[in-house]
């Protein structure tokens, strides 16, 4: 730990701007290249409506971006960005975030890019807790290269590189996530904006890394994955996670969340059991145990019941407050113009006459 | 006063185990040489394991050390002494030395076990094998326990002493200066006092030792070299290449970010640069290669000086990042201090065969500035110039460097820091033109028309938002592009770019003007090229030599220099990597003078060489033979 207190907000560096900004600043002057109803449409609107209500200065957001349909996203946005190589976003995006406090960092990625050849990138830069916002755009398939299955899709598809059905076990991102020491991990859902704008602006305000699933429909290659969880049936299926609230969901919030009694997490009738046995959400938990068991209220095949919102906000010091502030502490012992050549010239020296 | 007989030059290889703490006495008879005025080369050789079985062959670790009274540029093909601290020591590193050279040999572990671990069927101190040499055959263990018995340390701590028995007992027989070691011991252990106090008696026992018995009947004086006026200090490759770095960094005022991955033998340049931060250095040791360099890429984004350092098996796994570089035209500076290879190789063993790995191992059409540095010393020119070209031409550098320059030191003439020139990062801070209603706007691919380099907007900067990427630009806007010559074109201009970088020509090193070889080299064979050069015009013969560093572009004059020869010999220590390159872009008929057996290239192997090569071009081979040029004495002398 460090002698000096480090800022709690994510934002905490960034210059405000002067002038109000609109969602217009936030989208550039490129066509948007998505296919008609693809979820990122909503996603990128979400976003775009979300930025101006920062009040940070335009010049001072940055957006990576690996490979995929995702990574295209930041074309659109009218800030600086790089659409970079496959899986290596959280990697730029790290360099970016150590040298510049002063910037706003998202990564764009979706579930082939994250969490199949990025894998590692990913889990590293959330256990260092470096401070830059991950949105990862889950449509459980492989779009850009035209339908293969992806580490998220379900256990059986039956994709072109899986005739016969996939046999590879899926991921849990949010139970990923929550392994590898995330300091802020949520989900949310394309087509909920309101729910969805949020989430993006508690995870960008975080100080650390951000991980945010968001459920992306992809309308040509994995239609309807996520149908389950919108329109009439999202009140029996989502399961809202807020802060401080019991776990409750249904049309008329029948249904709890509640411990069984082996200890695991398990859905009952409010009416049956009371409201009091029911799990009250706490996202600030230091430990990470509750917050991976309703991870685990996720389905792993095709979704019937997923929760979403904030599974787990807590502060932790980030890795490039932490490193920033070696170099300022050390550098008040190093005075003088000529520092560099007495480093240089060292201790152990000869002179030739 | 015992006779005291001078010497020109001296090579010393101290040898033992893992943990008898070679490397260290060897970095002080080195620093001790250096400080005494002496030229010096070294050559640390280590073993693969970290602790191999304690007295077995693979866990021998040696130093290797030449010092003399001339300019001298290896460490030595042949030591001249060896001291060797235990039977495999002895049994690994016999079969170098010089006939007739002095072995001093610690005889406490000579026992029949640790003999029979080593295949020796009978103690070679004994059997007479070892008669062509002077042997000093010495209890130096028993004597450094009875030197140090009043510490009141264990029996483990106060053996271990020993080297530094071995190095005073050195010092004394080549006259060393003695009181930088006994300072630099009384700084390392000043919070371990007894040990300090052990190791500083057991140097100082061994130094006596030497003074009154009757061992030695001669003791031996080095006379310092003459060298160029000024201040002087030892320096490894590695460490220059940090210091260039951060020196490169500071004269473009830039931060300098390091993100890197651990692996031999480069590692010590983010031992170096981790410890700077009070100059403001960042170093970012990520999960893997890859992440390192594109922590680094996102720097130079963001508008630091990103920096990534490797070897071999890194270069590889970064390929497709340094590719991201040269598509974002970003600076970023790769040091790839080579190793033996394939695959993993041999780590801990020094090779030039990244080459081509490093020309053309990314896809696409992907032209990188490419830098190989010749000495431990040079690697810090050479690594300021890095860090130059990549601002200036927002390109990714390579700088190539390898194990045995990495490790090796040299005594080096500290520069003045102010007369090196200051590097313009020039950060766009304007629209840079116009759209079609007269407003001004920024075009992110437009490229300065003088270095062919485009503008470096970084975040922060109002009203040049831009975003890039690897995906084709467009010229000037920098948005996707599919568009046929546009491709064409951009793929020209990067190329281009490269290879306008204004490059030094080559300097022909041919005293007689009448040579007809000419010897081509690159990198950290630059030593031994040289010194074999020398000796063949010591033999009279008629050579001529060039060193490029700049691979990528290569020098303007090269393939005017090249043709001016009747046979290019061009000695790598790969299977012809940069011989290839020149037959390609010259269409000359070099040939390659191979050797990849994970050392520096023989001086004297590619002397004698040279000398049959050059008598068959003059035909007359009848002059003085090969044979002639084993005079020890003339070894490197100009």
């Amino acid at each position: 730990m460090t002698a000096q207190t480090q800022p709690t907000s994510g934002l905490a560096g960034v210059p405000l701007s002067l002038e109000p900004l609109t969602r217009k600043d936030f989208t550039s002057d490129q066509e948007v290249r998505w296919c008609p109803g693809c979820g990122d449409y909503a996603i990128l609107a979400a976003f775009q409506g979300l930025m101006p209500e920062l009040g940070i200065q335009r010049e001072n957001t940055v957006i990576i971006s690996g490979i995929g349909c995702a990574s295209r996203f930041p074309y659109y946005v009218d800030s600086y960005g790089m659409h970079s190589i496959h899986g290596r976003a959280p990697s730029i995006a790290t360099g970016v975030a150590i040298t510049r406090p002063d910037l706003a960092v998202w990564v764009v990625t979706g579930d082939g890019d994250a969490l199949s050849i990025g894998g590692n990138h990913l889990i590293h830069a959330l256990r260092r807790n470096v401070n830059i916002t991950i949105l990862l755009f889950n449509n459980r398939i492989y779009g850009l290269t035209k339908g293969q299955y992806s580490p998220t899709s379900e256990l059986g598809k039956v994709t072109k590189s899986t005739p016969f059905g996939s046999v590879d076990v899926p991921f849990n991102p949010i139970s990923l996530a929550l392994g590898a020491e995330a300091s802020f991990v949520a989900r949310s859902v394309d087509s909920d904006r309101h729910h969805l704008s949020g989430v993006l602006r508690a995870a960008i305000e975080h100080r650390g890394a951000a991980l945010v699933e968001i459920y992306q429909n992809c309308p040509i290659f994995n239609d309807g994955a996520f149908d389950n969880l919108k329109g009439p049936e999202a009140a029996q299926s989502l399961i809202p996670l807020e802060h401080g609230q019991p776990v409750l969901f249904g049309v008329d919030q029948e249904f709890g969340i509640v411990r069984g009694a082996d200890g695991e997490l398990t859905t009952a009738k409010v009416a049956d059991v009371g409201l009091d046995a029911v799990v009250v959400h706490d996202a600030h938990r230091p430990d990470p145990s509750l917050a991976f068991q309703l991870s685990r209220l996720t389905d792993t095949g095709v979704l019937r019941q997923s929760p979403v919102g904030i599974f787990r906000d807590v502060e932790r010091p980030s890795y490039d407050d932490e490193a920033r502030q070696q170099v300022e502490t050390a550098r008040a012992t190093v005075t003088g113009p000529d520092a560099l050549q007495r480093l240089v010239t060292g201790h152990d020296t000869w002179t030739v006459r | 006063m015992r006779q005291v007989r001078t010497l020109d030059r001296v090579v010393i290889r101290f040898a033992g185990d893992s943990g008898d703490g070679m490397q260290l006495t060897g970095d002080r008879f080195t620093a001790e040489s250096a400080s005494f005025g002496n030229d010096i080369s070294t050559l640390p050789n280590f073993p693969a394991e970290i602790r191999a079985p304690q007295g077995t062959l693979p866990g021998v670790s040696s130093f290797q050390l030449h010092f003399a009274n001339f300019d001298i540029v290896t460490p030595g093909d042949r030591p001249d002494v060896l001291v060797a601290m235990n039977p495999a020591a002895l049994k690994a590193n016999v079969a170098d030395l010089a006939r007739g050279g002095l072995i001093v040999v610690d005889t406490a572990d000579f026992t029949r076990r640790n003999l029979a671990r080593v295949n020796y069927e009978s103690n070679p101190l004994e059997d007479g094998s070892l008669e062509d040499y002077q042997v000093v055959a010495l209890d130096l263990t028993g004597l450094t326990m009875g030197a140090v018995a009043e510490f009141g340390l264990g029996r483990r701590d106060s053996s271990r002493a020993k080297n530094m028995f071995a190095l005073g007992l050195l010092s004394w027989l080549y006259s060393r200066p003695e009181e930088g070691t006994l300072r630099f011991l009384s700084q390392k252990f000043a919070d371990k006092p007894a040990i300090r106090d052990a190791n500083m008696a057991a140097f100082k026992a061994g130094v006596a030792y030497g003074e009154t018995t009757e061992t030695f009947a001669v003791r031996y004086e080095v006379a310092p070299a003459p060298m160029p006026k000024g201040e002087y200090r030892q320096i490894s490759g590695n460490l220059a290449t940090a210091y260039g770095l951060m020196v490169g960094a500071e004269k473009a005022g830039l931060t300098l970010f390091l993100g890197t991955y651990p692996i031999t033998p480069a590692s010590d340049i983010l031992h170096e640069l981790s410890r700077r931060k009070a100059h403001g250095v960042l170093t970012f040791q990520a999960e893997d290669e890859i992440s390192a360099v594109g922590a680094a890429l996102g720097a130079s984004f963001a508008g630091a000086l990103g920096v990534t350092s490797t070897s071999g098996p890194g270069m590889a796994l970064k390929a497709e990042t340094i590719g991201l570089g040269v598509m974002t035209e970003l600076p970023l500076v790769v040091v790839d201090v080579q190793r033996a290879g394939p695959s993993t190789g041999m780590p801990t063993k020094t090779e030039q065969a990244d080459l081509l790995q490093v020309m053309y191992g990314r896809n696409g059409e992907s032209p990188v500035a490419v830098l190989a540095a010749q000495s431990p010393s040079d690697c810090f020119d050479t690594a300021v110039e890095a860090v130059r070209i990549a601002v200036t031409y927002r390109t990714p550098v390579v700088m190539l460097s390898d194990g045995y320059l990495g490790n090796g030191a040299e005594p080096w003439r500290i520069p003045d820091l102010a007369s090196i020139p200051e590097i313009d990062p020039g950060f766009a801070t304007e629209p840079n033109s116009t759209d079609h209603n007269g407003d001004p706007i920024f075009l992110p691919y437009l490229r300065d028309p003088e270095t062919g380099a485009r503008p470096w907007a970084i975040p922060g900067t109002k009203g040049l938002e831009h975003r890039i990427g690897g995906i084709e630009k467009s010229a000037g806007t920098g948005n996707v592009s599919y568009v046929p010559g546009n491709h064409e074109a951009m793929v020209k201009a990067r190329q281009a770019k490269i290879d306008n970088i204004p490059v030094a020509d080559v300097v022909v090193d041919d005293p007689s003007g009448e040579a007809k070889l000419l010897v081509v080299g690159w990198g950290s064979s630059y030593g031994p090229i040289t010194a074999a050069v020398r000796r063949v015009r010591a033999a009279g013969r008629k050579v001529a030599q060039v060193h490029v560093r700049s691979i990528n572009p290569l020098p303007a004059n090269l393939g005017e220099v090249l043709r001016g020869y009747d046979k290019v010999l061009v000695p790598e220590m790969n299977l012809g990597q940069f011989t290839m390159i020149l037959r390609a872009r010259y269409l000359v008929d070099a040939e390659c003078w191979s050797r990849v057996r994970g050392l520096p290239i023989s001086l004297s192997e590619l002397a004698d060489d040279l000398v049959t090569r050059i008598d068959r071009l003059e035909g007359d081979a009848s002059s003085d033979t090969a044979d002639n040029l084993d005079t020890p004495d003339q070894e490197d002398a100009q």
